[in-house]
């Protein structure tokens, strides 16, 4: 007895995307500090951006408008142009 | 092989319980004597017709072959190729097909047909999935005995936990039956994995939830109304705290369907109810990847994450329909989908006045309330049942103000946050009609930055 089965799941992968190599140091280098606006997202990365230039690293801050959604392409395509690094401030 | 179909001469095709196959017997008889059939194809006993040459078609694959919808069939075959057919008995177009004018004599002029066999609804699509050009484009699966389907699926992570319908060619042919769309036609990117959904991954995962080809309209329009961005169906996927999707369903498809709005309206026991939220689930899981522990974080989730769906109580004209409270013209289908995180039970056997019944509400509201880290930002999906709402209607009540009382009670007077926002409260009527209850069922994140609650037409 033979039972064909068709298969439930996506049939294609997502694009396979490269990783970018770490970097050894920050000298030099722009960070960007992302908050998903979850709550106290805010503090961590205040203080993450004092300690940073304390250190003479370049900061940016950016923001998502809610955590619910995902990133707009726009905050996405300004992050990737203008930073080499980027801490996203995930959980509450 | 025997059942080839013969290059040359007259092909019949009957079944025995057929009254008109049973009336053109003495024909069939005649022509075979005359040497005139070459061929009788019998789609259930190869005895009948009794004392004739009979070919049996048991898994109708010549029928199939020969597109046979109606029994009996005469079909004239000239080198290969069909020249004449005759549906249903009609001296006339027999004598044509034949080259014959003098059959049957002694029956009526002409007598309508019986469906064939392998039109019948799961042969249909049987068949179709064998012989034919299903336009099926997913992947295949062969499962041999003694492996078992059921242990195959669960062990490619295709289940969420309970057992699934598996979904064979014939099955998801019958799902896609049900609606217009092709096959590749793309239905949106499911998160949390962002991938493409077609009508064909829609309908094999809404086999394996236990669907009916019938719910699959629904299915179809929860999915459309799940897409929609004002819905974050990817917050709700992944969020810790645990939500799932409610999906609330008016208008004639809720009686076609038999979609449960009464007696345990929240639980199990009704196929379509269990079902279609389900179809969801799955489709979450296997397309967009939302497993738990994976994209899906939910810390404790909870048991309407196994999917929820039900009929609102349209039994009484007094009561505002949600979808037509949304915008949907009375009579059409709809379907409306809610953002969860658990359902609460309130119940006062003390209240007599619909005031009475919006305080009682209110200290539950407000409960539901302290539980979160902000006053605002849940919304609620409040199902009223029968008594609640007599005593409601009884006063005069009708949804409108129910909202308004409840909107205005949980305003927050010292100058706190009101509890909704607009559209952060709906009302809806379900359950069986006895029992002082209501059930508040929690919302996730309402507004703009949260989950809103969409509304789509059911497609006919």
């Amino acid at each position: 007895m033979t039972t064909i089965l068709l298969d439930p799941t996506a049939a294609r992968a997502g694009p396979a995307r490269q990783r970018v190599a770490g970097h050894q140091s920050l000298e030099g280098l722009t960070v960007g500090l992302l908050d998903i606006r979850k709550r106290q997202g805010d503090v961590v990365l205040d203080h993450l951006e004092r300690l940073l230039g304390e250190r003479g690293i370049r900061v940016g801050r950016y923001a998502k408008p809610t955590f619910t959604k995902p990133a707009p392409s726009s905050v996405i395509d300004q992050v990737t142009a203008e930073c080499d690094a980027v801490v996203e401030g995930l959980a509450d | 092989m025997s059942n080839e179909i013969p290059e040359d001469g007259l092909v019949l095709v009957v079944r025995e319980n057929c009254p008109t196959c049973q009336l053109i017997a003495p024909v069939a008889a005649d022509l075979e004597a005359r040497g005139a059939l070459t061929t009788i194809y019998s789609q259930d006993n190869p005895g009948f017709p009794e004392g004739l040459r009979v070919r049996d078609d048991p898994h109708l694959e010549v029928s199939f072959r020969l597109a046979i919808t109606i029994v009996p069939t005469l079909i004239r075959f000239e080198d290969g190729a069909e020249t004449a057919r005759a549906i249903g008995w009609s001296r006339q177009e027999w004598g044509n097909v034949a080259a014959l004018d003098d059959l049957g004599p002694g029956l009526p002029d002409e007598r309508p047909g019986c469906g064939s066999l392998s039109e019948e609804p799961g042969w249909a699509e049987e068949l179709l999935a064998r012989h034919g050009e299903a336009g099926l484009g997913a992947e295949t699966l062969t499962v041999e005995f003694p492996e078992d389907p059921f242990e195959i699926m669960d062990a490619r992570g295709w289940s969420d936990g309970l057992p699934v319908v598996p979904p064979t060619p014939a099955r998801v042919l019958a799902m896609l039956n049900e609606c217009t769309l092709a096959h590749d036609h793309v239905l949106g990117s499911i998160p949390p994995a962002g991938a493409e959904l077609t009508v064909e991954k829609a309908a094999i995962n809404a086999v394996m939830a236990g669907c009916r080809p019938a719910y699959f309209p629904v299915v179809l329009a929860a999915l459309d109304a799940a897409l929609d961005p004002d819905f974050a169906w990817q917050g709700l996927l992944s969020t810790t705290m645990g939500a799932g999707v409610a999906v609330i369903v008016n208008g004639p498809v809720c009686r076609r369907i038999g979609l449960n709005s009464g007696f345990n309206v929240l639980g199990h026991g009704t196929r379509a109810n269990a079902t279609i939220g389900r179809a969801l689930v799955l489709i979450a899981m296997n397309v967009g990847g939302a497993r738990p522990g994976g994209v899906d974080r939910s810390t404790l989730g909870h048991p309407g994450k196994h999917g929820l769906c039900f009929a609102e109580d349209e039994s009484d004209p007094a009561w505002q329909t949600l979808a037509a409270s949304r915008g949907i013209d009375g009579g059409r289908s709809a379907v409306t989908v809610f953002g969860f995180c658990g359902t609460s039970i309130m119940n006062d056997e003390t209240a007599r006045t619909p005031e009475d019944l919006v305080a009682s509400h209110v200290r539950s509201l407000e409960a539901i309330s302290q539980m979160r880290s902000s006053r605002r930002g849940g919304g609620v999906l409040l199902v009223i049942a029968g008594e609640f709402w007599r005593i409601f209607r009884d006063s005069g009540w009708d949804r409108t103000r129910i909202e308004a009382a409840l909107h205005d009670a949980t305003a927050g007077p010292g100058g706190e946050t009101p509890m909704f926002g607009p559209g952060d409260l709906l009302v809806t009527r379900a359950g069986s009609h006895a029992g002082l209850f209501s059930t508040i069922i929690q919302g996730w994140g309402s507004g703009p930055t949260g989950s809103q609650p969409v509304t789509r037409e059911v497609e006919p």
